[in-house]
């Protein structure tokens, strides 16, 4: 159980009060950006490439123009003239808008059609005649190295081969030499495949250029609002479009994962039109467009080693990274980070030597690399070291749960510092994988599982005992684009002692609106129902960086705490006052200051606030408002013990996870009932790719499943009964001791699955599976090994 | 939801509807329940001039035993097919082809009728069809014909409904004694089409020996298909292992699956094989 320092009324920390914006959900009162209707509004629609890679020969709009309704069609040669057909990317690549003379990948867009009507401009979209000439393209990331490549980029001055950027972590040198002496060193080569996030609702926006006062409105799918404004601003401001006069409205947005960080073409297309035509544009991708076209996530063909002694201490790894970032690198990354905190690899485990190397290429595959609800490449790392630990575990013979055991870093080893230079700031993995087992009774379905291998039947168990590292980050070392990584909360309590709080992030489904009010009432004991949350519109809210990576409760949700006790100081010194005390003879409660010894006298929180604004004392400015900009001093490092357990059909290969229990470590919870739904949604989103999801390409550069017939993003019918847990180590550093839980059932979930798969199939000499693990590949690695 | 654009129109009688399809001719289609022919609308893969929506016609809908039959009229849809008595009671292999037809939104709309009509191996009915050996009412302008389920299915969305002919009934010998019916899919997930399935019925007499036996494969030819030599190498038999496990081979040796996400044409293969295995074990179990 969690104790509450408030009450139920006040509804702070540990409360699990009912989300305050699912009646407009549930209703169907959400406002979304399609949403959005504007009076003159025009509607955009994208012709895309059906090749890979090919020359663009000619553009005949004439067709789509004839059309009645059709206002437009736009083409990279008109954007050219205003020097708007190529943008930056957050990671310093370039990304065309429209292309000019080459298509890059399948479904890049090629032109845009405006028109009246929705409808209209998807007839005018078919009606647009584009001739190609196709090139063969460049699929795989390791041929695209081979010095004979084609080189992709020619339009990047000087570049003469594929080739984006190397990067290390580490000791190398260090690392070989365990290595070298090592008793056991296992190896495995694994493919995190490309993937998508997905989300409920697509991406788009509604661009609004008002010509008379030079203002820009732009509503839009995005999960960083400030930060796009200053995008724009920076990318536009020689045309006038400086930052006080570009408004961003990020309304309700229908899932974001990472996948509403970028900024994609069809945003700028948007803006471009707008701002010559003056007329309102709306555009929304369809469900096809976003899966095809928008940021991938993953793509990371790793080899990873372990080195350990006979009897099972892990002594060094070492990991190798290709990744594969299509034709521009456009990933979502803190901008010193290009693969992102891939670094926190080296587990949840106790040793000193650690060596990670990273390459990137580019190849005809849409660009990406974006963060699916993942801090920038940590569920690929978190793969890599989980399953290369069953790997070591299996060739040394001792079971993994074991195995983790006598590795984990101890409880009070933290702060911990890792081979690659984090320091862990709290954990108590012992405890998390124990309560796990526990749950489970382990050693009983160990025992279960020798007697179905008896019978010919197969099960598995799997573990994974993940380290996280989130609330991206520390100004020293985090930034976009030079904007450091710190967020915002602003508290303007009115005069009857109900509240607004405005903040820099954006939910885009996490509940901010009932969890940043909780922590308000936590701090200043006014009921969270009577706080009322607002983000996402950059005329109001706070500069802040906005919501991924699993970052607003560290960052946002510190700056809440730290604004309210801002604010609970003033509360004091008014209370001082009114009381005749001095503020040394106060005592705090949620909601009241009283009077030590004589508790009869005390004044109320909404009293307090009333008299800042009817009777504050002399000096003192009036008003009841604070705003803070939380800059975290370290990131935090949740963790997590998952054990599933699968049953396969020893026919067909059908795998049924029969159990799967998640113990998560986030620290101190806000809203239990919030964390167990992020850890529900999580851990679904994180059995999509171990056994459903990958974006597949052919040799030609076709998407093989760029619909949800065959992308299969698995339901509730997939999803097994999760068996969600806590422990509460809280962060030392973080205001509330909060750190942040969205990704980690998504980073954690796939390798225990895989581990449970894989040690189901061990029965046949099964070592490793590339995931997703599906009937079909199963039953081939079985026919390939002559097993069946 | 973005097609080319159509007219829409809603007769209250087949008399209005057959008057309509005449007067659109070749360009119109006929709107069931739409959960085929609007997905492929919405891609632009069909993009009909002209929708006839028969939702309005009454007297399309029904389960009932009569004359020796199980009929089903062709706008029941698969929710009532799922929540019937009589089938619940008789005719399990409906409650094992319904419940893995698409999802619950798409059992409340789609209809029995239209997932035959459609003409795609890949939906459950056809097979399931086959396995009880059904018959197809098709009613027109002239009057009402009956054909084969053996003889329905001509091609890739091709049928013996011709144009302006509109499917009305399905008729499946009613099931007596000593029968049991059995139906699965392996899908990679839920709503889905089969990466492979089938359907059987088997049927006895006292000594146990089989009498009659249907098979049906979904998804794993161009058509569906009536799997010939797995019956005929049940029935006579005593229904031992050995020749189901024989008439499970022969089902994997004729069909003609192709290569695509689903597997490899063996892997489908071998599903065939496994699956008719366990449906005609599943369908004897219920005798």
């Amino acid at each position: 159980m969690i104790k509450c320092k408030t009450s139920k009324e006040i509804g702070g920390m540990g409360h699990s009060i009912k989300r305050k914006e699912d009646a407009r959900f549930i209703q169907g009162k959400g406002n979304y950006v399609d949403d959005v209707k504007l009076p003159g509004m025009l509607h955009m629609d994208i012709v895309r490439s059906p090749y890979a890679y090919a020359k663009i020969k000619s553009i005949d709009a004439s067709k789509a123009l004839e059309i009645p309704g059709v206002v437009a069609v736009v083409t990279g040669k008109d954007l050219e003239k205003y020097n708007l057909h190529w943008m930056p990317t957050l990671m310093s690549d370039t990304q065309m808008v429209l292309p000019t003379d080459t298509v890059m990948y399948q479904a890049q867009e090629v032109a845009a059609v405006i028109a009246t009507d929705r409808y209209i401009a998807r007839d005018g979209k078919e009606a647009v005649v584009v001739e190609y000439e196709p090139m063969t393209p460049v699929m795989d990331p390791y041929k695209s190295l081979e010095p004979d490549a084609p080189v992709l980029r020619p339009d990047k001055e000087g570049k003469t081969d594929n080739h984006i950027w190397h990067w290390e972590a580490g000791d190398k040198d260090a690392t070989e030499k365990v290595f070298n002496a090592a008793d056991v060193v296992v190896e495995q080569d694994m493919y995190i495949p490309r993937i998508h996030v997905a989300s409920i609702e697509t991406c788009g926006c509604v661009a609004n250029y008002n010509k008379v006062d030079n203002h820009l409105t732009m509503y839009m799918t995005t999960q960083a609002p400030h930060a796009i404004r200053t995008v724009i601003a920076l990318v536009a401001g020689h045309v006038g479009l400086t930052e006080e006069k570009v408004r961003v409205i990020s309304p309700d947005i229908g899932g974001g994962f990472g996948g509403k960080v970028p900024v994609y073409p069809g945003y700028v297309i948007a803006i471009a039109v707008s701002f010559l035509t003056g007329v309102p544009i709306k555009w929304i991708e369809d469900r096809s467009e976003n899966l095809q076209a928008d940021s991938f996530a993953r793509d990371y063909h790793i080899k990873v080693a372990m080195a350990g002694t006979k009897d099972g201490k892990i002594q060094a790894t070492r990991f190798k990274v290709l990744a594969d970032h299509g034709y521009t690198d456009a990933s979502a990354n803190p901008s010193k980070f290009p693969t992102g905190l891939f670094s926190i690899g080296t587990g949840s485990y106790d040793y000193n030597n650690a060596f990670m190397e990273a390459d990137a290429v580019y190849t005809n595959k849409p660009p990406g690399g974006v963060a699916y609800r993942c801090s920038f490449r940590v569920t690929e790392a978190v793969h890599a070291i989980e399953r290369i630990t069953d790997v070591f575990a299996t060739k040394v013979g001792k079971d993994p749960a074991q195995l983790r055991f006598e590795n984990f870093i101890k409880k009070e080893d933290f702060p911990w510092k890792s081979p690659t230079g984090w320091e862990y700031d709290s954990g108590d993995y012992h405890a998390g994988l124990k309560k796990a087992m526990d749950v489970l009774d382990y050693d009983a379905l160990r025992v279960e599982q020798a007697e179905k291998r008896k019978r010919g039947e197969l099960m598995g168990i799997g573990i994974s005992t993940f380290t996280e590292i989130v609330g991206a980050g520390p100004s020293k070392d985090f930034d976009i684009l030079g904007i450091k990584m710190f967020d915002s909360a602003e508290i303007r309590v009115h005069p009857t002692g109900k509240a607004i709080a405005r903040f820099g992030t954006k939910s885009q489904g996490q509940g901010h609106e009932t969890t940043y009010a909780q922590i308000v009432a936590e701090e200043l004991g006014i009921p969270a129902a009577n706080i009322q949350i607002e983000e996402g519109d950059t005329d109001t809210a706070p500069y802040g960086l906005g919501t991924y990576a699993s970052r607003s409760t560290p960052t946002a949700g510190a700056a809440a705490a730290m604004a309210a006790r801002k604010l609970r100081d003033k509360a004091r010194k008014i209370a001082a006052y009114l009381l005749e005390v001095s503020e040394e003879d106060l005592e705090w409660e949620p909601g009241k200051f009283s009077v030590k010894g004589a508790p009869e006298k005390s004044k109320t929180i909404q009293e307090i606030v009333f008299a800042s604004y009817t009777n504050h004392p002399p000096g003192m400015e009036a008003g009841f408002e604070a705003t803070h900009y939380y800059d975290p001093p370290n990131l935090t490092f949740p963790s997590g013990a998952y054990i599933c357990v699968v049953d396969i059909d020893n026919e067909t290969f059908e795998i049924k996870v029969r159990r799967f229990v998640a113990i998560d470590d986030c620290g101190n919870i806000i809203n239990p009932m919030i964390v167990q739904g992020q850890v529900h949604g999580g851990l679904t989103q994180g059995i999509a790719p171990a056994m459903y999801e990958e974006l597949i390409y052919d040799d030609q550069g076709n998407i093989l499943n760029g619909t949800f017939m065959d992308y299969l993003v698995p339901t509730a019918v997939e999803s097994p009964n999760w068996e969600t847990g806590h422990t509460i180590t809280p962060s030392p550093h973080h205001p509330i001791g909060a750190k942040g839980v969205g990704e980690s059932p998504t980073v954690g979930a796939p390798p225990a699955i895989a581990n449970a798969i894989v040690d189901a199939l061990s029965v046949y000499g099964v070592e490793h599976m590339d995931i997703p693990i599906t009937p079909y590949k199963v039953w081939k690695k079985l026919k390939e090994m002559g097993k069946i | 939801m973005i097609p080319e654009g159509f007219s829409y129109a809603v007769p209250n009688t087949l008399d209005d509807a057959f008057t309509l399809l005449k007067e659109f001719g070749e360009d119109a289609k006929i709107l069931a329940g739409g959960h085929s022919l609007i997905p492929m609308m919405k891609l632009r893969f069909a993009s009909p001039t002209h929708l006839v929506d028969i939702n309005n016609i009454p007297g399309l809908s029904y389960i009932k035993e009569e004359g020796g039959y199980l009929k089903i009229g062709a706008m029941t849809r698969e929710a009532d097919l799922e929540e019937s008595a009589l089938i619940k009671k008789k005719y399990h292999i409906f409650m094992d082809a319904t419940k893995l037809i698409a999802d619950p939104q798409v059992r409340n709309f789609g209809t029995v009728g239209g997932n035959i009509a459609h003409g795609d191996a890949a939906n459950d009915h056809p097979a399931v069809m086959m396995a009880l050996g059904a018959e197809v009412e098709i009613s027109s302008p002239s009057g009402k014909r009956t054909v084969s389920i053996d003889e329905f299915f001509f091609g890739f969305y091709t049928t013996a409904v011709q144009h302006g002919e509109i499917l009305t009934e399905i008729r499946i010998p009613a099931i007596g004694e000593r029968t049991g019916t059995a139906y699965h899919k392996l899908e990679r997930k839920v709503g889905d089409y089969a990466t492979a399935g089938v359907a059987v019925m088997v049927q006895t007499d006292a000594s146990g020996v089989c009498t009659k036996a249907g098979i049906g494969l979904t998804n794993v030819n161009p058509l569906p298909l009536r799997a010939k030599r797995s019956e005929e190498a049940l029935v006579g038999s005593r229904l031992t292992e050995e020749d189901i496990a024989k008439a499970a081979q022969f089902a994997a040796e004729d069909c003609n699956p192709t290569d695509d996400l689903r597997g490899s044409e063996e892997f489908k293969r071998d599903m065939v094989r496994v699956i008719t295995k366990r449906m005609i074990n599943k369908a004897i179990s219920r005798i």
